[in-house]
């Protein structure tokens, strides 16, 4: 992370602005583009299933994470503030699971046991 | 007995304050913790969803032959298959695809930004704000759009047992499925809207102070860099929620 107190004695330079370093966001860039085009090739040609919604899954994880790492700059602050935000998104994909499968339980129940 | 003191050196233990573990400033901590509430705001919205998926019929006969039905949960590519001035052709998630990359084009100018605040370019900061804005605003108009199609459906409609016809949607019936599925479309693309609206008056506000020098004046671009950090978490959610409500 810059520390913006250095630029505070260039701020009427115009003539010494350092060049663009853009490689990293456009490398992002075509990962995020080319993890999008290989859910939809998936999404065309694969059979709806588990594994399909697995792929889709992992695929939108790893999107995710490159959004988070490098277009919000969270793989560059301190491990505290990286664990300020993934632990509690944790406890999100906790109940997420815990919930999902409590609507699997109340169809089954509906479904089966009023039969 | 005087009322200060005078240090010959200064406290610089780990509890004498002036610390920071987390070396961020406070705007961009805030916004991160604002983030970590939003997200689970959106994670609720989309757990709910997965809930009222998981606790109805799914539709597993051939997807060839799905038909709308208020006994089983819609295919979302059956559901979102319009294309504007295409009418009647079936394009499944083509209009979404579109949708998604101009969230992610709009990611890329906004990070382009960010980095050119670092350079103090003020040029460049308003060059990447100017795409920035228009990306997010043609997202807007693409979900206006996708909003109004839902809403009013197509001729096919749903065929209820006794007889009646039910064209688009409503939160009370909807003509692809049960009344939950449109229920939820409406709220969670609603949410996920009214956050790239609000990203698109903060964007024009920080535009309007780069115009008028601001933040050369200040010495940096942070402000951009904290709006910055809000409107990746909008493409973020539209990950989730192009992968949660539209492929699976």
């Amino acid at each position: 992370m810059a520390m913006h107190s250095d630029h505070s004695h260039d701020f009427d330079h115009t003539g010494d602005i350092p060049k663009p370093q853009t490689k990293a966001i456009w490398r992002t860039f075509f990962i995020l583009v080319a993890l999008t085009a290989v859910e939809f090739l998936f999404a065309f040609t694969m059979d709806a299933g588990t594994l399909r919604n697995a792929i889709f899954i992992i695929l939108t994880v790893f999107k995710a994470f490159y959004i988070v790492a490098e277009f919000m700059h969270l793989k560059h602050e301190t491990k505290a503030l990286i664990w300020s935000v993934m632990l509690p998104m944790a406890l999100v994909v906790w109940l997420m699971v815990a919930l999902i499968s409590e609507g699997s339980y109340y169809f089954d129940s509906v479904t089966n046991y009023f039969k | 007995m005087s009322t200060s003191t005078t240090l010959e050196a200064p406290n610089s233990g780990t509890w004498d304050g002036g610390n920071e573990p987390l070396k961020a400033s406070y705007g961009k901590l805030m916004m991160w913790f604002f983030l970590l509430s939003d997200a689970f705001t959106f994670g609720a919205f989309l757990i709910v969803y997965g809930l009222s998926r998981h606790k109805h019929l799914p539709y597993t006969g051939d997807p060839d032959a799905f038909t709308f039905s208020t006994q089983w949960w819609p295919i979302p590519e059956k559901v979102y298959n319009a294309f504007p001035g295409l009418h009647g052709v079936d394009l499944p998630l083509a209009f979404v695809a579109l949708m998604t990359m101009i969230l992610i084009l709009s990611s890329v100018t906004m990070v382009l930004a960010v980095e050119a605040g670092h350079r103090m370019d003020k040029n460049d900061v308003q060059k990447w704000l100017l795409w920035t804005i228009l990306f997010g605003s043609i997202f807007l108009g693409c979900q206006a759009w996708e909003w109004a199609h839902f809403i009013s459906g197509d001729e096919t409609g749903m065929t209820l047992s006794d007889g009646t016809q039910i064209f688009g949607a409503n939160l009370t019936v909807n003509q692809y499925g049960p009344p939950l599925f449109a229920d939820l479309f409406f709220f969670i693309t609603g949410f996920h809207g009214t956050h790239v609206f609000s990203g698109v008056v903060l964007l024009i506000m920080i535009f309007i102070n780069t115009v008028n020098g601001v933040y050369q004046k200040r010495g940096h671009y942070e402000m951009v860099e904290k709006v910055g950090l809000y409107w990746h978490f909008v493409d973020l959610v539209w990950v989730f929620v192009f992968t949660f409500f539209y492929l699976i």
